[in-house]
């Protein structure tokens, strides 16, 4: 028994303690970019001009509808094999990372939003128009406010998902949390408990974001103001 | 029946459409209307449902755009395809809907507010203050800081009467303001409707509230098919023996509701 704790406390958690803020460094800058993706395509879905409007859908069914390992590979190992006009992608494996993550998260916040900004009766829209409002300040101000809150809870799992998923960062060569727990299996062949404490880390991270997006869900709460069914 | 359009040279012409037409779904629901509004006139909108009431009065702030016609706001004609124009009549030309359509993520305050800060570009403070003297003047002093969802019925439509003053509209154009209340939550606007009239706000109100508006109202304006059929003083067509389709009109709502027309 003292040999497993040992072995966890000498071998295991320093190097997961480095994989961990790793993983936060892919998954604090995607969650962000992929909800602000979506809030952008989201409204552009609703309102946007109808080309617009079908090259956002076009983007959300290519991210959707395609496994994110096959996206993460084309990024990493694809695009520097693509050309245009002469000119080369090459990005990090922590920017393919994020641009991943954050372009598939974005896709399916869009989802969320665009339900959100549905939800919302056309009276308002009407009422915001007649006091003056321009459609623009009006969607800013009346409509995207709720229609944040009726889609908030879809967002909070897309974030769940999001931490999750950030495991995949470890085919595209980053020692993230799963990379570093699977180098750890392999040196010393204790994948049960190497693997179980990486388990209980990305626990412990959900749980964490849980906590905190309760509480912000918490903080923006309005009497009476129904919030999205999911 | 006589359409007299009194002009009266001492009252300047705050609104004034010509020859509105608007189509709606492939059919004709505004056909030619014309129709004057004066300073400190409040005239009344009747007609059966489906008449054009509710479109007249999105045509006359812009919400429809007629396919034709002209409108006048201080007798300037306004170019109904110039953005800029649209946002500016909007805000001279207050609107109070049928179902409040206050924002629901807004307190009471804020509702008042927002314009103000959006369209206005008042600061914060300002326009709270503002919102606030306006929410006391329809008496609701102690709700500002209450949710949609936290007010009755005739709260609601107050505080959406609150808004619209608060731009210091020219006119206030009211569709059916208390058709969506409870019975016993009407008088409360009627109430504040009634101060807004003493006032000397131009109005224009749809209502089937006959007595009301008829103890209100320089003119009825009676819509029928989109057009505008009868207009005059309510004393003159609800003259027992007028014989006008706006007494035949009024009887069969006041025989409905038991109210006296």
């Amino acid at each position: 028994m003292s040999e497993l704790i040992s072995f966890i406390f000498s071998q295991v958690i320093p190097d997961l303690n480095t994989g961990f803020w790793v993983s936060v460094r892919l998954i604090v800058p995607s969650a962000l970019l992929g909800m602000f993706i979506g809030v952008i395509t989201g409204a552009l879905r609703v309102y946007a001009p109808y080309p617009v409007k079908k090259f956002c859908d076009f983007y959300v069914a290519i991210f959707r509808g395609t496994p994110l390992v096959v996206q993460l590979y084309f990024w990493y190992f694809a695009l520097p094999y693509t050309s245009f006009g002469g000119f080369r992608i090459v990005m990090s494996a922590e920017t393919c990372a994020i641009l991943g993550f954050a372009l598939c998260s974005g896709a399916y916040h869009s989802e969320y939003i665009r339900g959100g900004l549905l939800s919302i009766r056309t009276g308002q829209i009407k009422a915001a128009q007649a006091l003056g409002m321009t459609p623009f300040a009006s969607v800013k101000s009346i409509v995207l406010p709720q229609a944040f809150r009726h889609s908030f809870s879809g967002c909070c799992n897309e974030v769940i998902y999001l931490i999750k998923y950030s495991s995949l960062a470890s085919i595209i060569t980053i020692n993230e949390m799963t990379g570093i727990g699977r180098g750890i299996a392999k040196a010393t062949f204790r994948n049960v408990e190497t693997f179980l404490v990486v388990g209980l880390y990305y626990l412990a991270l959900v749980s964490l974001a849980s906590a905190l997006l309760f509480y912000l869900e918490k903080r923006m709460e309005i009497p009476g103001f129904e919030k999205g069914t999911q | 029946m006589q359409t007299d359009q009194t002009i009266d040279k001492n009252k300047p012409r705050v609104l004034e459409a010509r020859k509105i037409v608007k189509e709606l779904g492939g059919s004709r629901v505004l056909d030619q209307v014309d129709l004057i509004l004066d300073r400190g006139d409040i005239k009344v909108l009747i007609g059966p449902s489906g008449s054009g009431k509710s479109t007249l009065l999105q045509c006359l702030n812009l919400l429809h755009i007629p396919e034709s016609g002209e409108l006048y706001l201080d007798s300037r004609p306004i170019n109904f395809r110039k953005k800029s124009e649209l946002y500016l009549l909007r805000q001279k030309v207050g609107m109070i809907f049928q179902e409040f359509n206050l924002f629901d993520h807004l307190t009471a305050r804020q509702n008042v507010a927002i314009a103000l800060r959006k369209v206005k570009k008042q600061s914060k403070k300002m326009a709270e203050q503002r919102a606030e003297l306006e929410l006391s003047r329809v008496g609701l002093s102690d709700k500002v800081d209450l949710y949609p969802a936290q007010l009755s019925g005739g709260q609601k439509q107050r505080v959406s009467i609150a808004r619209a003053l608060a731009m210091d509209p020219e006119v206030l154009l009211l569709d059916e303001p208390t058709s969506a209340l409870d019975p016993e939550l009407i008088s409360e606007v009627l109430v504040v409707i009634r101060d807004l009239a003493k006032e000397g706000m131009t109005m224009l109100m749809a209502t089937h509230q006959i007595s009301f508006s008829a103890s209100l109202a320089h003119e009825f304006v009676f819509m029928e098919a989109g057009r505008i059929t009868e207009q005059g003083a309510p004393n003159v067509l609800l003259a027992e023996g007028a014989g006008s389709r706006t007494l035949d009109f009024c009887s069969k709502i006041s025989e409905m509701t038991g109210a006296q027309a």
